[in-house]
Formats: structure tokens, C-alpha cells, sequence
């Protein structure tokens, strides 16, 4: 490994001065890391002494002479845990920031690789400082702290569709390709250590029953290197998920298979019934796992349905009982791991139901946090361990396995493929099977679960770490760093990044229910069939129990309009807000490209419009333009217990406002050109439009009327939502006719949004209409803007904005 | 016209296939299905298909119900709607819903997911002009949220909006105010539909046969 970590140094420092300067730092962080708390280490007994010292003056002689007040103790020890522990999450999280800033090392190398380099520095930094390397990767920290974030953050993002239709793929591999795996891979060792070879070896000693033991460990596909590795190489969705989900629905078996040999190595047999009981136990484990995760899954929606009125630990309860699920299925052996995903599959959907917007972006990014950090602790940890851990090398057994594990992939693969392609519709191509042998990489749960053997009952423990490591090594080193090219190479499919539109969503519904159709037609119960039931189930029952209010009968689709429009509302607002439709299509066309309409009228419309200088009226608009911005700025005063303020959903319903507001002002300018140039209804009659417009073909006279359409659009009235105009587009009917609702619907959102904060209300008594219409147009326009601007000024907060500034000249 | 060509050119090396393919029973299972429908009829109609009870939940029934009885699904290059239809065209539709296999080369997948999508878009284009306008398009939508009552109409009609704008924008990024979308033509709804991997989504289980059986059985019949 040394030389691998030399060969690979050498690439990172050859950059540019300022990474190179970063690199630097980074490396008296860990000098630092690792020396301070050997310090610390050596320092705590001195200090513990004098202050022992002290303790005991002080105490058998009250007479003797008082010490001065030490002005500054050093008590290192009181902290050592807590700072040690934050000095490596530290590290961890300036590594992974340090990754990222180097551009073309981050394309070659995964990072698991960078960061058990890392780790194998740290610990020969430790090691070398003459140290005692901590035991980082202790099971039990491994177990209980490491593993959750990240198999929670899996099994909560976990895309459920493509899972459950490839469950009967990824079961097979998880379990039966585990069970061939752990079998082929024990077996043949334990045969090839009972080979004679001249010169008698230690490996005489293995029994099968270790040897399989060995198996079982080294068998399992690791969530973490998969996960690692293969959001790096943005692998088609197919492809990813049986991968990942073989990697997630194996612990089971892996668990199962641990206990039995564990347990039965010490005694040397295993009969009949044992195998019997073991099977018995691995359906208890796996579905034991999974009912208690849907059980917690299910409370945990339950209690969401009643945060309402506490947004802020909202995103609480979501982790708090995932890891309650966690460890309730540990107490009992079952497979936690299994527990974890069933308990965020099961309460996800509910749960982003009922919680608010920013609580879920909340749980998204804790989760993300969290599961980084993990990873990135877990394979430096690997790293520093690997130094540490009492090695046995033995290059028979270490070679054996290694090969053993690619070839019983390999032959597993390619086996179960071809069963299960015999069921399966989409099938696996020699490219995906390939991919899916070469994915299967081992990591840091194997290391653990070698790490929890007994010496006592396996002398050969340390032989059994080394090639537990060797294989880890190799798998995330040779297989993570190749499978990349080899991915470009074989031209893989690979993922789409797009964004699903909202056509794809009304497909994909009408397609499940086109599907569940004809599956009624053929008479033929197919999952279709049987997934609409589940649907209708779900929808008729289980939603009204755990989902509050109004949304537990929204269609899925319209759910997911909802989401859209919130995000295209929330991506407005933080552009700015201009009032521009969809910011994700950059593009011209707007509602009324589409909506059949008549066309513009045909008189021009410049007389219903004052004439009113340019410049002054982009005066007036900066001045609405702000103060539309500002009600979204407002701060509240500071609050423990609830949210400062929700911007997004401010602006939410902001926006909404804006829309309709928009879709009244369309109506009535087509209500008013239609009074004012278009006396004789005719043309523009419903009847004919329509004829027109499904027709689309009738070109005769359409041309016509759309070039008479096309010369005066340029003009105000014909209000687009075009990118280039500004974005207030209802100032111009302001102006044009003071008395428009439009004018006061500005005030409207004012009243309205003070309203929502009942705390500023009391302020809000400034809000009232304008006095009276004072004089000609524009007067009582800035009038209402610096009524408007009062209104702000008692809302927000006191503190001098550049938008203020901007405004002042305005002010009488 | 394609299909038809293609369908003269497998009949020679069909024959062949059906020998060791598993299809003869799977259309012997739709040819009893087929007569339990029609109650022993040689033809099917819209009563007979109206009556299962399964359909009954199913939002988009009659659209379902229209299809099999769309001439346009018959690569007949034929317009309009049979009154009943025999099992061979009812085979015909079915045959939209098989899945590819492993042999299927580029082309062919790619001519599947035009077929399927062209059954999809002829799902939508009630009145057969070759665009989904956006009243046919709101009453898709209106359709697919139809049981769930007085929301899902309101919604609708927004969604399908909204899903308008979004076809339109993506196909035609740049239109001056004026202009008008007349709907969405079989190729922007291909362009739409891109990412859903149609070819080996849209198929049932039941129907997993070769192309060429599914043809030899209708030779046959």
C-alpha cells in the first residue's frame, strides 16, 4: 500500500500554487490532528498529577499557605473525546473540501480511494510519532454512528419505483448470489488450504467452519463503496439500483450467516437442524428487520401528521425514529440495515406530505451532511486502520481469496442472469452483467465484522483481517478507479440528468393506468394489477390516517404540479422575482402562445394609454419593483421556537398572488379590448375562435388577422410575460385607470401578508388605503408608493438597505 | 404501411419460430379471454368491454375502450372507429404491448417505440388532425384525474396548462407574443416522452411474445 500512496501523492501536489498551498494546510491539520491529541496523551498525566498534587496540599493541611488563583489551568483531558472526535470530523470534512478544488484529481481517482490514502498517512503519522493508533474503526462506532446516516439517507432517497420493479432482481442477487457467494468462496479455501503443500504451512490449521465464516463476511457487497463509487459514475437507473439494492438487502444474509458460523465454529458441527433454523432465522431477520422499520416508518409519519404547529423539530422526528428503528432491530440481531431503509421508504412519502417545505429541505440536507461526513470518516478510518491492524500476511490465503472473490462473482452473475432473465422482461445484457460483477465492491462492513471476531475462537483472526483488507483494497482501488473508464468504454447507458417534466408525470400515470387496463382486459393479474390495488388502498385508507389535512386527497399528479409550481415559485424568488413563468425554460413562449385567443385587437390601443415620459416611468416602476421585493425581505424578530421567517413560502404565496393576479389583469384587458375596439362581436365569437383553433388548418384567414396581430403587438396592452419587459407588468394599467383593482391589489398583499404575521400586526396599522384621490395620476402614484414605503419601513427592519438609499429621491 | 411491409417480410421465417416459442398457448390464453368476453361471439363490442368489472375504477376507461376500437391501430392506414371488432384486431392492439427482447436490434426498438407512442398520441388525438390540441390535452388530464373528484377538475385544467407550456417551450423555445401553438405534433411528443424509456416500459406481461408469432397468429386466424 505504501507505494501506492506515494504514486498517488505526487499527482495531488503537482497543481498549482494555491491548491498546492491548500494541500500543505491540510497537512498540518492532520500533523495537527494527530500530534495534538498525542499531546494530549502524554501531557494529561503531568497535569493530572500537579492537580492531584494540589488537591491533597490542599486538603491535609487547611492550615498551610493558600495558592494563588490559577489564572489559566490546561485540563485537556475534560474535552479529549469531544475535541478529539470534532478534530477528526474536522479533517474528514476538509479533506472532502480539498478533493473538490482539485479539478482533474477528482475525474481520475474516486474519492474513496483519495481518502484512505489519507487515512494510511494519518495513521503513519501516528505510528511514526511513536504513538499507539487509536482504534478508530471500532465496531461499535462503526455500528452505531458511522452506518446509520448513510444507509438512512439511502433508504429515505431511495427511488421506490425502479426498486419495486426490480425487487424480484435484486432479492435474487441479494440473497441467493450472497448464499453462492459466502458458500463457493469458504469452500474453496478451505480446500485449498487443505491442499499438502511441501513445506507444511499454518493454513493446515483452518477448519471449514471459519472458512466459511470468512466467506460470509468477505461475500456481502458493501452499500458504502457502491454508493461511493457509483454516484460517481452516474450509471443508468437500472443499473444502479440492482447494484445498490443487492448491496442493501444483503445484510440480511450476511447477518444470518455471521451468527450461524460465529455460533457454531466454537463447537465444530452444524447439523441438519441448524441449517433448517438458519434459514428459519434468516426470514425472521430480514422480514423482522423490515417490519420493524415499517413500524417506526409508520409512527413517524403518524407524529408528522401533528408538527404544524413545531415546524422546528419537524426534521427531528424523522431522523430520531429512523434510528430508533435502527437499534430496536439490533437489540434483537435482526438486520438493522434492513430496518433503516423500510423505516425512510415507508414514511418518506407521508412524511414530505405533511411537513413543511423548508423542513424537508431540512431533512434532505442533514441527511446528505451527515451521510457525507460518515463516508468520508469510514474510509479514512479504513485508512488509519489498515496501519494500525495486527497483520498476518499470507500470500496463499490472501491471493486465494482475492481471486475467489472476482471469480465467484463473476460465475454468481452470470448464473443468476440467466435464470432470472428467463423472468424477467427488460433483460440484462452481457454490458449490465459485466457492470453488475465489477460493482460489487467490498468495504468497511466487512472490515468490522472481521474486526468482531474473537481471537480466542479464531486464532486466524489476523490473517482473516489482512484479506479482508487486501480485498477491500483492491475491489474500491483496482475496481472503484477502472469501472469509470470501463463504463465510457462499453458506453453504458447513463443516467439522465433531466429533471422530470411534468408531461413525463402525466405519462407515467396514464400509462400505470393504461397498463392496469389492459391487464383487466387480458384478465390476466399482472403487478399492475395488483400495484393499483395497493395505490387505491393506500389513497382510500392509510392517507387519511397519516396525513393531515387537505393533502391526503390530492392525486399523486397534482401533488406533483403543487411541487413544481413551488419550486419554479421558490427558483423565481430567489432570482429576484421577476414575473416570468418558468424560469427552468428559457424561452419566449407564455400562456397566451398557447391558450386559443383572438387576436389583438385591431385598433391601436396608445389612447387609452396616458403618455407618460420613459423615464418616469421606469422611475415608477423601481419604486414598485422594491417594494414588491421587499415584503418578501421582511425580518421578523428572532424566535426560539419558530422560524425567523419563510421566505420561500412568503414568497409562495406571493407569487401566487402575482399569477392570479396576472390571470385578472389578461381578462380584462381582453374584456376591454374587446369593449373598446371590437363593437361587432362577430369574428371574435367564441363559436368561430374555436373552429379556427381546433382546426388549425383553416390557414385561409388566419394569416390575415395574425399579421394584423403581429404589427401591433409590440404596444403595452399585449401583455407577455416576455423576459425583456419588466417585470411589474401592471403598471401601465395602473396608470391607465387608477381605480383598477390592480392598484389596489398591491395594498390587498400588504393586508394580506400582514395577516399571516399576526406579530407585526399591531404595525401594521400604518397599511391604509390613500387618502383620497388627490389630483392627477401621477402624484397619487408616488403617493401610494410612499405609502407603501412607510408601510415597509415600520415592517422591516430598521437597518439602512441599498434599496432604500435607491429610493429616497422619490420621497417627497 | 411499414408494418404491413415488415410483417409480409417475417411471414416467411415466422412459420419457423412458432415451432419453439412458447406464444401458441399465450394466444390461445387471449383467444379464450377474447371469448369470454364476447360471450362465444366471433366479434367483441363496447358493451362487452364496458362490462368487466375491473375496469370499472379506472379513470381513463374509455379511453381504453376507445383504442381497441380505433382503426388507426390497425396499421391499416384506415381512419375512424369499428363497431366490433374481431380477435385478430384485438390481437393487433394487444401486440402494442409487448416488450422487447434481448434480440431486438436498434432499429427495431426504436420502430417499437414509435409504435407505442403512436398508440399513446393516438390515444390523445380524438379527432385524428395529427396535433394534440390543448382542449384535447386538458381532457386527457380532466380524464386521468377524473376520480378524484372536485379538485382534480380544478387542477386539471392548470396541469394541462402548464404541461402545454411545457411542450410548447421545450420544442419551440423562441415564439414572438403572437404567435400561436396549434398543439402538439407527434414528433414534439416524442421529443417529450424521450426520457421515459417507452420501448420497455409500456408493455404487459401477459404479451411476452415474439413480434413474429404475434404476427404468425394472425396469419393463422
Amino acid at each position: 500500500m505504501p507505494s501506492r500512496t506515494g504514486s498517488h501523492s505526487p499527482a495531488g501536489f503537482g497543481k498549482s500554487l494555491p491548491e498546492r498551498g491548500l494541500l500543505l494546510l491540510m497537512v498540518l491539520v492532520f500533523l495537527e490532528g494527530s500530534v495534538l491529541p498525542l499531546g494530549a496523551a502524554s501531557s494529561p498525566d503531568t497535569s493530572h498529577q500537579t492537580n492531584l498534587g494540589d488537591h491533597q496540599g490542599t486538603h491535609t493541611g487547611p492550615n498551610s499557605t493558600k495558592k494563588p488563583f490559577p489564572v489559566l489551568a490546561v485540563e485537556y483531558d475534560r474535552v479529549q473525546i469531544p475535541f478529539e472526535i470534532s478534530l477528526w470530523v474536522l479533517l474528514a470534512s476538509l479533506m472532502k473540501l480539498g478533493f473538490h478544488l482539485i479539478p482533474r484529481l477528482s475525474s481520475i481517482v474516486p474519492e474513496s480511494c483519495l481518502l484512505i490514502v489519507v487515512g494510511l498517512l494519518v495513521g503513519g503519522l501516528i505510528k511514526l510519532a511513536g504513538e499507539e493508533v487509536p482504534p478508530v474503526l471500532d465496531s461499535r462506532l462503526f455500528f452505531l454512528c458511522l452506518l446509520p446516516p448513510i444507509i438512512l439517507d439511502a433508504g429515505y432517497f431511495l427511488p421506490i419505483r425502479p426498486f419495486m420493479e426490480n425487487l424480484g432482481t435484486i432479492l435474487m442477487f441479494a440473497v441467493v448470489g450472497t448464499l453462492w457467494n459466502a458458500f463457493f468462496i469458504g469452500g474453496v479455501l478451505y480446500g485449498v488450504a487443505q491442499i499438502q503443500p511441501a513445506n507444511p504451512s499454518d493454513l493446515h490449521q483452518l477448519e471449514l467452519l471459519p472458512c466459511l465464516l470468512f466467506g460470509s463476511i468477505i461475500s456481502a457487497v458493501d452499500p458504502v463503496a457502491v454508493l461511493a463509487v457509483f454516484e460517481e459514475i452516474h450509471i443508468n437507473e437500472l443499473l444502479h439500483i440492482l447494484v445498490f439494492g443487492e448491496s442493501l438487502l444483503n445484510d440480511a444474509v450476511t447477518v444470518v450467516l455471521y451468527h450461524l458460523f460465529e455460533e457454531y465454529a466454537g463447537v465444530g458441527t452444524v447439523t441438519l437442524l441448524d441449517g433448517v433454523l438458519g434459514v428459519i432465522s434468516f426470514f425472521v431477520v430480514a422480514l423482522g428487520g423490515v417490519l420493524v422499520g415499517a413500524i417506526y416508518g409508520i409512527l413517524a409519519a403518524f407524529t408528522s401528521r401533528f408538527t404544524s404547529h413545531t415546524r422546528v423539530i419537524e426534521p427531528l422526528f424523522v431522523f430520531v425514529y429512523s434510528y430508533m428503528a435502527y437499534l430496536s432491530a439490533e437489540i434483537f440481531h435482526l438486520s438493522g440495515i434492513m430496518a433503516l431503509i423500510a423505516c425512510g421508504a415507508v414514511m418518506r412519502p407521508y412524511v414530505e406530505a405533511n411537513i413543511s417545505h423548508k423542513s424537508h429541505t431540512t431533512i434532505k440536507y442533514f441527511l446528505k451532511m451527515w451521510s457525507s461526513v460518515s463516508e468520508t470518516l469510514i474510509f479514512i478510518f479504513l485508512g488509519v486502520a489498515t496501519v494500525d491492524g495486527p497483520h498476518a500476511w499470507n500470500w496463499t490465503f490472501v491471493t486465494v481469496t482475492v481471486i475467489l472473490c472476482l471469480v465467484a462473482r463473476v460465475i454468481g452473475v452470470v448464473g443468476l442472469t440467466y435464470v432470472i432473465n428467463k423472468f424477467r422482461i427488460v433483460k440484462l445484457t452481457t454490458k449490465d452483467q459485466f457492470i453488475i460483477a465489477y460493482g460489487g465492491l467490498r468495504g468497511a462492513i466487512a472490515f468490522s465484522l472481521g474486526f468482531l471476531l474473537n481471537q480466542d475462537h479464531f486464532p486466524m483472526r489476523k490473517m482473516f483481517l489482512t484479506a479482508i483488507i487486501t480485498v477491500i483494497f483492491f475491489t474500491v482501488f483496482v475496481q472503484g478507479m477502472t469501472i469509470k473508464p470501463l463504463v465510457e468504454l462499453l458506453a453504458v447507458k447513463k443516467k439522465q440528468e433531466a429533471k422530470r417534466s411534468i408531461n413525463e408525470e402525466i405519462h407515467t400515470q396514464f400509462l400505470d393506468h393504461l397498463l392496469t387496463g389492459i391487464e383487466d382486459i387480458c384478465g390476466h393479474y399482472g403487478h399492475h394489477h395488483w400495484k393499483d390495488k395497493l395505490n387505491r388502498f393506500n389513497k382510500k385508507y392509510v392517507k387519511k390516517c397519516l396525513i393531515a389535512g387537505e393533502r391526503s386527497k390530492e392525486p399523486q399528479l397534482i401533488a406533483f404540479y403543487h411541487k413544481m409550481e413551488m419550486k419554479q415559485a421558490i427558483e423565481l424568488v430567489e432570482s429576484g422575482g421577476g414575473v416570468k413563468l418558468p424560469s427552468a425554460m428559457p424561452s419566449t413562449v407564455s400562456m397566451q402562445n398557447i391558450q386559443p385567443k383572438k387576436p389583438p385587437p385591431a385598433k391601436p390601443v396608445e389612447r387609452v394609454l396616458p403618455q407618460l415620459p420613459k423615464g418616469r416611468e421606469e422611475e415608477i416602476r423601481k419604486i414598485l419593483r422594491s417594494n414588491l421585493q421587499r415584503t418578501r425581505q421582511r425580518l421578523r424578530s428572532y424566535n426560539r421556537h419558530t422560524l425567523v421567517a419563510d421566505p420561500y413560502e412568503d414568497g409562495f404565496s406571493d407569487l401566487l398572488i402575482k399569477k392570479q393576479r396576472m390571470v385578472e389583469l389578461e381578462k380584462k384587458i381582453k374584456e376591454m379590448s374587446n369593449y373598446l375596439t371590437v363593437p361587432a362581436a362577430p369574428p371574435d365569437s367564441p363559436t368561430m375562435c374555436r373552429a379556427r383553433l381546433a382546426s388549425g388548418r383553416d390557414t385561409d384567414f388566419k394569416p390575415a388577422q395574425q399579421q394584423k396581430g403581429n404589427k401591433k403587438c409590440s404596444d403595452p396592452q399585449a401583455y407577455s410575460m416576455k423576459p425583456v419587459s419588466d417585470s411589474v407588468p401592471t403598471i401601465q394599467v395602473d396608470l391607465a385607470s387608477p381605480q383598477s383593482p390592480d392598484s389596489v391589489n398591491l395594498l390587498d398583499e400588504f393586508r394580506h401578508a400582514g395577516q399571516q404575521q399576526p406579530e407585526v400586526e399591531d404595525q401594521g396599522l400604518m397599511m391604509k388605503p390613500p387618502s383620497g384621490p388627490s389630483g392627477p395620476n401621477k402624484p397619487r402614484e408616488a403617493d401610494e408608493a410612499r405609502d407603501q414605503q412607510k408601510l415597509m419601513r415600520c415592517l422591516s427592519d430598521p437597518g439602512p438597505s441599498a434599496d432604500e438609499d435607491e429610493d429616497e429621491p422619490f420621497l417627497p | 404501411m411499414r408494418t404491413n411491409y415488415r410483417w409480409i417480410s417475417d411471414v416467411s421465417s415466422c412459420c419457423c419460430l412458432c415451432f419453439f416459442s412458447v406464444s401458441p398457448e399465450q394466444i390461445k390464453n387471449l383467444h379464450k379471454r377474447f371469448q369470454q368476453l364476447s360471450d362465444n361471439e366471433e366479434t367483441i363490442s363496447r358493451e362487452n368491454l364496458e362490462k368487466i368489472p375491473a375496469l370499472a375504477n379506472n379513470p381513463i376507461r374509455k379511453q381504453i375502450i376507445d383504442a381497441f376500437f380505433d382503426k388507426r391501430n390497425q396499421h391499416q392506414n384506415e381512419v375512424g372507429a369499428f363497431q366490433e371488432i374481431g380477435f385478430e384486431q384485438f390481437l393487433m392492439v394487444m401486440s402494442h404491448f409487448r416488450p422487447p427482447t434481448l434480440k431486438t436490434t436498434e432499429e427495431e426498438r426504436e420502430a417499437m417505440r414509435k409504435e407505442k407512442l403512436r398508440f399513446l398520441f393516438n390515444m390523445h388525438d380524438t379527432d385524428n388532425d395529427g396535433t394534440i390540441t390543448l382542449e384535447e390535452y386538458r381532457k386527457v388530464v380532466e380524464e386521468l384525474l377524473s376520480k378524484s373528484g372536485a379538485i382534480g377538475l380544478e387542477a386539471a385544467k392548470a396541469i394541462a396548462d402548464a404541461a402545454m407550456l411545457e411542450v410548447a417551450s421545450t420544442n419551440v423555445p423562441h415564439m414572438a407574443p403572437d404567435d400561436f401553438y396549434e398543439g402538439i405534433t407527434f414528433e414534439h411528443f416524442e421529443q417529450i416522452l424521450k426520457g421515459l424509456e417507452m420501448e420497455s416500459r409500456m408493455h404487459i406481461r401477459f404479451l411476452d411474445v415474439d413480434t413474429m408469432t404475434m404476427r404468425c397468429g394472425k396469419s393463422k386466424s
